[in-house]
C-alpha cells in the first residue's frame, strides 16, 4: 500500500489537516518542548534508571558505608514481595508498600466520592441566583485557597486530644494517634479542602446549560429529581468527569496532609508518596525510585481508565477530534468499498466530511 | 502511509531516548572522582585557613550571631558566616545530607550535629576525622565524648548536652504531706493517689508518647531505668530480656490503669508541657527548657513557683535519662579545615560554654560548669540536671539511625497503644520483634 500511495501522491502531506506550516509550528514549540524535556523528561528517565540501582548495605573496616551504586536489576521491585518490612495497621499485617498502596487507594476512593457529592451540591447552591451569592461563592472557595500544609497544621490543632473536635464530641478520640480514626481525620480535612475544587469546575459546567432546556422539561411536567438526573447530570458530565479525574490523580499523590497532620511513618495513614519519601530520607534512593515508579504507573493506569471508560476529555482539542473522526469515516468508507481506498487530499478545518 | 509514519515515530523516540541515556551517563560519570576524595580522610590538612560557614538549626535566641561577630572581630581574615537551617531537626539533617552530596559544591564547613546523627554522618564520609592530639577533651562529659566517637575515632566536639528531669507539683505534694519527690515509679504512683484524693481529676504522669523521636528517648529511659540495658556494654541491643521487659511492662501497665492518660499517645514535648502548666498532671518528664517557661509569671503558667525538679524515677531507685544534645563536626569537604578546627575549639571552650548557657540556657558539656556557683544560682536546676546527664545513656549509635529509631518507635507505640486502648500489639511480641530488627541493623 505504501509504495502505491507514494507514487500517487509524492508531495502528500502526512497530516491532511495541515496547511503546510508544520515546520514553523515545530520551531515555535521547540523552546517549550525543550523545557519540558529538561524539567520532566530527564528526571523521569533518571529516576527510572535509579530504580534499577542500589547501594550495598553494611560498612567497611573503617565503619564507612559504601557509596558506589550497583546495578541490581529488578531487585528493588521484587524485594517488595520478599521484604521483611512488615507493618500492622488498619489492613492487618502486610508489607509496608502494599499497606501504603491500600491506604492510598482507600483515601482516593472515599475522599473523591464524598468530595464529588459535596462539590456538586455546592455547585448547585452557587448556581442559584439569590441574595449574597457572591459571599457564598467566595466563602466556599476559601478552603481551596489555603495551602495544604497550612490546613494540615490547622486541622492538627482541631484534632488535638484537647482540641475543638473532641470538645464538640465530648470524648477523647485520639485522632493524631495511629488507627482508623486517624484515617477519618485525614479524610475530613481533605474533603473540607478540596470539595470546593469540584464545586468550582461543576459550577462552570452548570452555567453552560441553557435555561430553555429546563423550561421545556417543566412544560413536560418533569419534577426536580428528574430534571437533575436527566438534564443537569448528563450536561454537566464532561466538566464533572475532568474535575473528578484531577481530584483522583491529586489524591493518589497525597502527601502533605497526612504527613503534616498525623506525622511520618504512621502506617494507618501512610500513602505511597510518603513511603517513597521516607525511603529516600533513609538514603535508599533505589527503592524510593522504584516505589515512585509504581505510583507513577498506577496513576497512568487510573488516568487511562478514566479517559477510555468515562470519556474524560482533558485536552479538548477540536482539531484532534476532527482528525480521528475523519480517520473513522475513511475506515468506514474503505470497509463499505470492500478494498483500500485512495486517501482524499482535501484539507478539513471544521471536521465536516468532504463528500 | 501508516508504515512511514510509524517508522518516523520510532526513529524519533529512539533518538530522544539515546540522547537522554547519554545525558544520564554523563552525570553518573562524575561519581568515581568524587568518591576518591571521600576516602582521602587519613591525610587531612589541618593548616588551611580562610573564611568558613557554620551551619546549625534556627538561632531562636539571636545569640549565635553575636558570638560569631566576636570571633570575626578577632579573626578578620578567617570570617565565619552563620547559615541557619530549619528549626525542625529532620529538615536540618536532610539539608546537611543534601549539601554533602554535592561533594565539591558543598559550602558547609562546621556542622552542628545532633548526637544521634554522628554515626550516620561519619559513616557516610560527611565528617572529617578530628585530630585527637589537637583537642583536649579532658573535663568534658564522657557520655557526650562517646557520642562524638565512631569506630574509635573522634568525629565531633561535644557542644551542648541534654538530659531528662522530673518536674513535680511541690505544692500538691506538700499538701498531701509528702516531703521528698519519688525516686521509684511505685512511690510516684502512691504520691499521685495521695494527691488525687484531694484534687480529683488531676492526672498523674506526663511524658512524650507520640510516635516520633521523643518516644525513642522515653522508652529507652523506661528500659534503662528498670535495670535493663537498651544496648549492652558491647553495643548489642537487649530490649526483650527480663530486665528490659520489666520497664516496658511497667509503662504499659501505667497506661492500662490510667496513671498515664490515654491522650498521652499523642503528646510531644509541648503538649505535655502545656498539660503540666495548666495543672492537669502532677509529674512531668521533660527537658530542661521547660523550667524557665513553667516559671513564667505572666499568666501563661498556672504552676509558676509551685513546682520543683528531681531526677527521673526508676524501678528500684533513680532512673536513667537518655542523652541529648549537639556536637560540632567539620565537613569532609571543607576547604579551610584549619580555621574550622580553631573555631570549634574556641566555640566549645569552657568560657564560651558558660556564656552560651547564660544566654541560651543550653546545657554545657564541660563538667566543671555544673558546679559553678554563679551558674547554679541563675539556673537552680543545674545540679539536678548534672545528676541526670552524668548517668545518661546514649541512643543506639547506628549508621541507619532512621531505621533503628523507627523500629523502636514501632514496637513502643504498638505496646503502649495495647496498654491504653487494647489495640496494638502485646508488649512481649512487639519487643521480641524489635530485638530481631535491631540486631540486624546494629550487628
Amino acid at each position: 500500500m505504501a509504495p502505491i500511495a507514494a507514487v500517487a501522491a509524492p508531495k502528500r502531506r502526512k497530516n491532511m489537516l495541515s496547511d503546510g506550516q508544520g515546520t514553523l509550528a515545530a520551531i515555535l514549540l521547540s523552546p517549550t518542548m525543550l523545557v519540558i524535556l529538561v524539567v520532566v523528561g530527564i528526571p523521569i528517565i533518571m529516576s527510572v534508571r535509579e530504580a534499577f540501582f542500589a547501594i550495598p548495605s553494611g560498612v567497611d573496616a573503617n565503619g564507612r558505608v559504601f557509596t558506589e551504586e550497583q546495578f541490581v536489576g529488578f531487585a528493588n521491585f521484587t524485594d517488595i514481595f520478599a521484604s521483611t518490612d512488615m507493618v500492622n495497621a488498619v489492613w492487618g499485617p502486610m508489607n509496608r508498600l502494599v499497606n501504603s498502596f491500600l491506604n492510598t487507594t482507600f483515601f482516593t476512593v472515599v475522599c473523591v466520592i464524598i468530595e464529588t457529592i459535596l462539590g456538586v451540591a455546592m455547585a448547585l447552591i452557587m448556581a442559584r441566583a439569590f441574595k449574597g451569592r457572591g459571599l457564598v461563592r467566595a466563602s466556599i472557595l476559601v478552603p481551596w485557597a489555603i495551602p495544604t500544609i497550612v490546613s494540615a497544621m490547622m486541622w492538627k490543632l482541631i484534632f488535638d486530644s484537647a482540641g475543638v473536635m473532641n470538645k464538640i464530641l465530648g470524648q477523647t478520640v485520639l485522632w493524631l494517634g495511629d488507627g482508623p480514626q486517624s484515617q477519618w481525620a485525614v479524610i475530613i480535612a481533605d474533603v473540607w479542602k478540596t470539595a470546593p475544587f469540584i464545586g468550582l469546575l461543576t459550577l462552570a459546567g452548570l452555567q453552560t446549560i441553557p435555561s430553555d432546556v429546563y423550561e421545556a422539561a417543566k412544560v413536560d411536567g418533569a419534577n426536580a429529581w428528574q430534571q437533575f438526573t436527566r438534564i443537569t447530570l448528563p450536561m454537566v458530565k464532561p466538566a464533572l468527569v475532568v474535575a473528578v479525574l484531577f481530584r483522583t490523580l491529586d489524591t493518589l499523590r497525597m502527601f502533605d496532609l497526612p504527613f503534616g497532620m498525623i506525622g511520618p511513618s504512621k502506617y494507618s495513614v501512610e500513602t505511597m508518596s510518603m513511603f517513597s519519601y521516607q525511603e529516600a530520607r533513609n538514603l535508599r534512593y533505589g527503592p524510593a525510585a522504584a516505589y515512585a515508579i509504581i505510583l507513577f504507573l498506577y496513576l497512568v493506569l487510573i488516568a487511562f481508565l478514566f479517559v477510555s471508560l468515562l470519556g474524560a476529555d482533558v485536552v479538548g482539542d477540536e482539531e484532534l477530534k476532527a482528525v480521528s473522526a475523519q480517520r473513522k469515516r475513511a475506515k468506514a468508507a474503505a470497509k463499505a468499498a470492500g478494498h483500500s481506498s485512495t486517501p482524499t487530499r482535501t484539507t478539513i478545518t471544521s471536521g465536516e466530511s468532504p463528500t | 502511509m501508516s508504515h512511514a509514519r510509524t517508522a518516523r515515530r520510532v526513529l524519533a523516540a529512539a533518538l530522544s531516548v539515546s540522547a537522554l541515556v547519554a545525558l544520564a551517563a554523563c552525570s553518573s560519570g562524575a561519581t568515581p572522582s568524587a568518591s576518591t576524595s571521600g576516602s582521602a580522610s587519613t591525610s587531612t590538612d589541618w593548616t588551611t585557613k580562610g573564611p568558613i560557614n557554620y551551619v546549625q538549626g534556627k538561632d531562636t535566641s539571636g545569640y549565635v550571631q553575636k558570638i560569631i561577630d566576636k570571633w570575626n572581630a578577632a579573626n578578620a581574615d578567617q570570617k565565619v558566616t552563620l547559615i541557619e537551617l530549619s528549626d525542625n531537626a529532620d529538615q536540618q539533617r536532610q539539608s546537611m545530607i543534601n549539601n554533602a552530596q554535592t561533594k565539591g559544591g558543598s559550602n558547609y564547613d562546621v556542622l552542628s550535629v545532633d548526637v544521634v546523627w554522628t554515626a550516620e554522618f561519619a559513616a557516610n564520609s560527611m565528617l572529617a576525622e578530628l585530630p585527637k592530639d589537637q583537642l583536649n577533651l579532658d573535663g568534658y562529659l564522657p557520655a557526650a565524648v562517646d557520642a562524638s566517637t565512631y569506630f574509635g575515632k573522634l568525629y565531633a566536639m561535644p557542644s551542648t548536652s541534654d538530659g531528662a528531669l522530673l518536674y513535680y507539683r511541690k505544692d500538691l505534694l506538700d499538701a498531701a504531706g509528702i516531703t521528698n519527690p519519688p525516686t521509684t515509679w511505685e512511690e510516684m504512683v502512691t504520691d499521685c493517689k495521695a494527691v488525687q484524693e484531694k484534687n480529683s481529676g488531676i492526672g498523674c504522669y506526663g511524658g512524650q508518647f507520640q510516635k516520633y523521636e521523643g518516644l525513642t528517648c522515653n522508652i529507652a529511659e523506661w528500659i534503662n531505668s528498670a535495670g535493663g540495658q537498651f544496648l549492652d556494654a558491647s553495643g548489642k541491643p537487649q530490649v526483650n530480656n527480663e530486665a528490659a521487659m520489666a520497664g516496658v511492662n511497667a509503662l504499659v501497665g501505667y497506661f492500662k490503669d490510667g496513671t498515664i492518660l490515654k491522650e498521652e499517645l499523642t503528646w510531644q514535648e509541648e503538649q505535655s508541657r502545656q498539660a503540666f502548666q495548666d495543672g492537669k498532671i502532677v509529674f512531668l518528664r521533660n527537658w530542661p527548657y521547660v523550667y524557665s517557661l513553667a516559671s513564667k509569671t505572666d499568666g501563661s503558667s498556672k504552676v509558676a513557683g509551685k513546682f520543683a525538679i528531681a531526677p527521673i524515677p526508676g524501678l528500684t531507685g533513680p532512673g536513667v535519662s537518655t542523652l541529648g544534645g549537639h556536637n560540632m563536626g567539620i565537613s569532609e569537604f571543607s576547604k579551610n579545615k584549619g580555621t574550622a578546627l580553631e573555631f570549634i575549639k574556641w566555640w566549645n571552650s569552657e568560657e564560651n560554654q558558660k556564656a552560651n548557657l547564660i544566654q541560651t540556657s543550653n546545657a554545657p558539656t564541660v563538667v566543671s560548669l555544673y558546679s559553678d556557683p554563679e551558674l547554679t544560682k541563675k539556673f537552680p536546676y543545674l545540679t539536678t540536671l548534672y545528676s541526670s546527664i552524668e548517668k545518661a545513656q546514649a541512643r543506639p549509635k547506628v549508621v541507619k539511625y532512621g531505621d533503628a529509631t523507627l523500629a523502636i518507635q514501632d514496637a513502643a507505640y504498638a505496646a503502649i497503644t495495647y496498654g491504653a486502648t487494647g489495640q496494638g500489639t502485646d508488649p512481649k511480641a512487639a519487643f521480641d520483634a524489635l530485638q530481631t530488627k535491631l540486631t540486624t541493623l546494629i550487628g
